[in-house]
């Protein structure tokens, strides 16, 4: 992290349970921190310049021959575009095949949890988080796909087998350069196969810094043609 | 888990082959059985299911791979939808695995994948989209989600790779799924000639389909 090339230009928590969206500009940076360990964010990307051009686990996966996501992946669009890039990792593996909790999973693990009951705290699932996030840009379910589920592992064994493993710690980060102007969308909320009894998603803190897109020489370009292509493709986008 | 089905051909009340590179789609009743047989081995069969009645409630790879705790797709799993539904049941497999995480072949993503002058292949999402346009329904690219890949060898390692493989289907090997609901069938066909999952060679698939039991 080099805060002299990099300064934060705005900075605010996000809350257990809450959900929150930003166009990030192309170079700029999104650093999430986990405060307190065992953070889970479920997230989503989308072009902000033509919202139906949006992120792809699958091409994602694919085109870099991974499993999980960390530090120089690119997070490629339906398009063959760079919507992020992963430019610091200290956690080393986030899951994006698994998806998000509904209503349904909440309330059948935690129980219910309503607003009647516990005001701001009550039980909000990362579904219909994201429905009412995606609602603001007038996007809806058909607009929700498989999501990236940043500080969560799900181990993978040698038969195809899921398992939870407890992953992020406190003070963990990860960070996300914009390589189109992206429109993220993030839900603080458990994820379905954490097997903790009780919900308590933890705070996580939100820093946007400044930032330029990827230099030539820039790890993430670099690390496979696969992204060289990538980044080529999301340049010829802009000019 | 390999499984063999009792049902006769003879028997389907429909059945049809579809070249490489064709798109289908067709409505299947609650209890019909569907099979995709891979006739000359090692084809991939990127298909997608929607609730008939509802498309925005359609297959979801993410939440089929979750409530299994599996990541590959056999006799036994459960095809779930975006709203928690059961689509589809596979009750018969005589490959034993097929792939729901490499999703379609697209222009954009061969050029990713292979080389940027790979823009002019033929692709699965463009067989998606034309498919789509004539369904009854308003569906667009915003209906086609991760999909999966009947007979595609896409091995996940412990240490979080993604290998694309020979196959380990062989020539008439099939699938067979009952459904559960009123079910949208989308398929490509995949005509993808950059890929050894297929042996760069892509060939023609036959569908069949039979009417509810009793």
């Amino acid at each position: 992290m080099t805060e002299a090339k990099h300064p934060v230009i705005a900075e605010e928590p996000l809350r257990g349970g809450q959900m929150w969206s930003r166009v990030l500009k192309r170079g700029q940076r999104l650093r999430l921190t986990d405060l307190e360990g065992g953070a889970a964010v479920a997230a989503l990307l989308f072009n902000a310049d033509d919202l139906s051009e949006r992120y792809n686990m699958p091409d994602t996966l694919k085109a870099q021959h991974i499993a999980r996501l960390t530090q120089n992946c690119a997070l490629f669009s339906d398009m063959g575009r760079i919507l992020c890039s992963i430019t610091a990792d200290s956690v080393g593996w986030h899951d994006t095949v698994t998806g998000h909790s509904s209503k349904r999973h909440v309330q059948t693990k935690y129980g219910s949890g309503s607003y009647q009951q516990l005001r701001n705290d009550f039980y909000r699932n990362t579904r219909d988080n994201f429905l009412v996030e995606l609602g603001k840009y007038e996007l809806g379910k058909r607009d929700l796909g498989p999501n990236l589920n940043l500080f969560v592992k799900i181990a993978i064994d040698d038969a195809g087998n899921l398992s939870f493993v407890p992953n992020s710690k406190a003070g963990d980060f990860v960070e996300l350069r914009a390589e189109l102007n992206t429109l993220v969308v993030l839900s603080n909320t458990p994820h379905p196969l954490d097997p903790a009894a009780v919900y308590a998603p933890k705070p996580v803190n939100l820093a946007i810094l400044a930032g330029t897109p990827a230099p030539s020489d820039d790890p993430c370009r670099l690390v496979r043609p696969e992204n060289a292509r990538g980044f080529a493709l999301t340049e010829a986008y802009f000019a | 888990m390999l499984v063999e089905s009792k049902l006769d051909p003879q028997s389907a009340i429909f059945d049809q082959v579809l070249e490489a590179g064709l798109g289908f789609t067709h409505t299947l009743e609650p209890g019909q059985i569907f099979r995709i047989v891979d006739l000359e081995g090692n084809q991939a069969v990127d298909t997608l299911f929607y609730n008939a009645k509802d498309p925005s409630d359609r297959y979801s790879a993410a939440d089929t791979i979750r409530e299994q705790g599996n990541v590959y797709l056999s006799t036994g799993t459960r095809i779930l939808s975006s709203e928690g539904n059961t689509l589809l049941t596979i009750v018969a497999d005589t490959c034993g695995r097929h792939d729901t995480l490499g999703g379609a072949c697209a222009a954009e993503s061969n050029q990713v994948r292979y080389a940027l002058e790979k823009r002019f292949m033929h692709s699965c999402r463009d067989t998606f989209l034309l498919t789509l346009s004539s369904c009854t329904h308003d569906m667009t690219k915003r209906d086609i989600t991760a999909n999966i890949n009947f007979f595609m060898n896409v091995p996940v390692t412990p240490a979080g790779k993604l290998t694309f493989e020979d196959g380990i289907s062989a020539p008439g090997r099939y699938v067979e799924l009952r459904a559960e609901t009123w079910v949208r069938v989308l398929i490509s066909n995949c005509p993808q000639l950059n890929n050894p999952c297929n042996g760069y060679n892509p060939t023609p698939v036959r569908l069949l389909v039979w009417a509810a039991a009793g």
